[in-house]
């Protein structure tokens, strides 16, 4: 157990009172990409959010050992947990050197690797975050979460929407970033999850029933199919 | 023509001190959804205070009335801040107990203002300038109205400028779009509030001592009245938005002024039928975000 940076047992969330994660427990690994995989609304998005105390939890969540179940959103992030939630949650109002000065929690923010993985953004500075493309927009998403030495990342959705050049970029990102930082990662194009991830848990009606290789789960046609709903071969390349 | 510019001028000026109280309302309820009913209260305390302050140094004194504004700027940030912490920070996301919370606290507020200051309205005094006027293309303009004026735009542009160069300006211009992801970065969002309900106490304490130059009195009730209108512009001008409040502000009081010279004194009347016509055709005010 002591490889695993983030340990979650029976979590429960709901939202306005309706439970959208039933009982999920899973452990993701200190290094690399954990991707988490499942049909549309069977509460990925939602366990993201529940480890971050977005919504109202239960049970038992673990950062490098440590209780973080019981600290409101703020702190679970000051302890080192960066976020990049689906639909890039960009503040449209503010400008692009706003939205990446608010993210910065430490001293030394580390603005080198923002500017080389992301080279668009520094010229982009002075505009408003809501006037970006949505490729930008996910460019600085994700370099909110970079800006700090974090001790895990939980990226939703990075792709959603995006360009295949763009969701080429953004993997390239996400890739680099995953050397130095573990990653829990939730993803629908399935191409993007077989070059990223290497364990994979897959969630279903509000469980994980499924844990192991992620390539070894996209392989396994039947398993996809019944899981994910999808042929990995005709359906997964977006 | 005359007539024209002593409405217009006057209208512009009561529009300031409509401002003054509406700028912290908008900010309190952008970033934290909360209709905050004791606003009214911030301001007559300031008033009340200011009034104790200006006697003791001078109350015809420029140095009296100047030391008078910074008392109830002061005065209405501190009720204002201590009200966020005591009061709404324990209620945190019950937006609906932190609204009744804040209508109980304008009722017994106003009743331990009676209970100290009596029920009365008090006639104050203040620097003989204020009770002059000023010549503008034939109309004598009330000077106090010049005082509003100027008084508003230094406020406004001291929000503004905060807002835009600071720290804790930055986090409550995200606030007021999306809370929750300013907490995901990280941050301490409630720390915001108490500085915005601050900020806006201190607004509404400078409006409060305007206020009763403006009226020539000082009463427990002054500030039931002008919350009102603040109210109205703030919903007129889309909840959460400064710059909406500002110019609804202006708006609503050169009609009312209008209405109320030359439509035989329906100034109020058209204040709400302004406001149910926006309701109905732009819920979301002038400047205000859909929901």
């Amino acid at each position: 157990m002591s490889d695993d940076i983030l340990t979650v047992e029976s979590l429960r969330c709901s939202i306005a009172g309706q439970q959208v994660v039933e009982d999920v427990s899973f452990a993701v690994p200190a290094t690399g990409i954990t991707a988490v995989l499942g049909r549309n609304g069977v509460g990925k998005t939602s366990t993201l959010r529940g480890i971050l105390g977005l919504i109202q939890r239960r049970g038992t969540v673990t950062l490098a050992g440590e209780r973080i179940d019981h600290l409101p959103t703020h702190r679970v992030v000051q302890r080192g947990v960066g976020y990049v939630p689906e639909d890039r949650e960009v503040f449209a109002k503010l400008t692009v050197a706003e939205n990446l000065a608010l993210a910065e929690r430490q001293r030394q923010p580390r603005r080198e690797l923002v500017a080389e993985l992301f080279p668009d953004l520094v010229q982009r500075r002075d505009q408003l975050a809501g006037t970006l493309s949505g490729g930008q927009q996910q460019m600085v998403s994700v370099a909110r979460a970079l800006l700090n030495d974090n001790r895990i990342l939980l990226v939703d959705e990075p792709t959603k929407g995006l360009a295949p050049k763009i969701v080429a970029e953004v993997a390239d990102a996400l890739a680099l970033a995953a050397q130095t930082v573990p990653m829990l990662l939730v993803e629908q194009n399935l191409e993007v999850v077989k070059r990223l991830a290497g364990d994979a848990i897959v969630i279903a009606g509000g469980r994980v029933v499924h844990t192991g290789r992620a390539a070894e789960i996209l392989a396994d046609e039947d398993l996809t199919q019944r899981l994910l709903g999808v042929h990995v071969d005709e359906g997964a390349a977006a | 023509m005359s007539g024209i510019v002593l409405v217009l001028v006057t209208g512009m000026g009561l529009g300031a001190l409509y401002f003054l109280v509406a700028s912290g309302l908008s900010l309190i309820y952008g970033l934290m959804h909360v209709l905050n009913f004791a606003h009214g209260a911030f301001l007559t305390l300031s008033a009340l205070i200011g009034w104790e302050v200006a006697q003791r140094a001078g109350a015809g004194t420029w140095g009296g009335f100047a030391l008078s504004v910074a008392v109830g700027a002061v005065v209405g940030a501190a009720f204002a801040a201590a009200t966020e912490l005591v009061l709404i920070r324990p209620l945190y996301e019950r937006h609906i107990e932190q609204v009744l919370v804040t209508v109980g606290l304008s009722f017994a507020a106003v009743a331990l203002f009676e209970g100290i200051w009596g029920t009365d309205a008090v006639t104050i005094a203040g620097p003989a300038w204020l009770k002059g006027t000023t010549s503008v293309l034939g109309a004598h303009i009330p000077n106090v109205y010049w005082l509003l004026m100027v008084s508003a735009l230094v406020v406004l542009a001291a929000i503004v400028l905060f807002l835009r160069k600071t720290r804790y300006g930055m986090i409550i211009r995200a606030g007021v779009e999306n809370r929750s992801m300013v907490t995901a970065l990280g941050i301490d969002v409630r720390r915001s509030f108490t500085i915005v309900f601050a900020i806006g106490g201190a607004a509404a304490g400078i409006g409060g001592v305007l206020a009763m130059h403006w009226y020539t009195f000082v009463s427990a009730h002054m500030g039931a009245s002008l919350l009102i209108f603040a109210f109205i512009v703030t919903v007129i001008g889309g909840l959460g938005s400064l710059t909406g409040a500002a110019i609804a502000s202006v708006l609503v009081a050169v009609l009312q002024q209008f209405a109320n010279t030359y439509l035989g004194g329906t100034g109020d009347l058209i204040v709400v039928v302004l406001l149910a016509v926006v309701l109905l055709v732009r819920p979301r005010g002038l400047l205000g975000r859909t929901a």
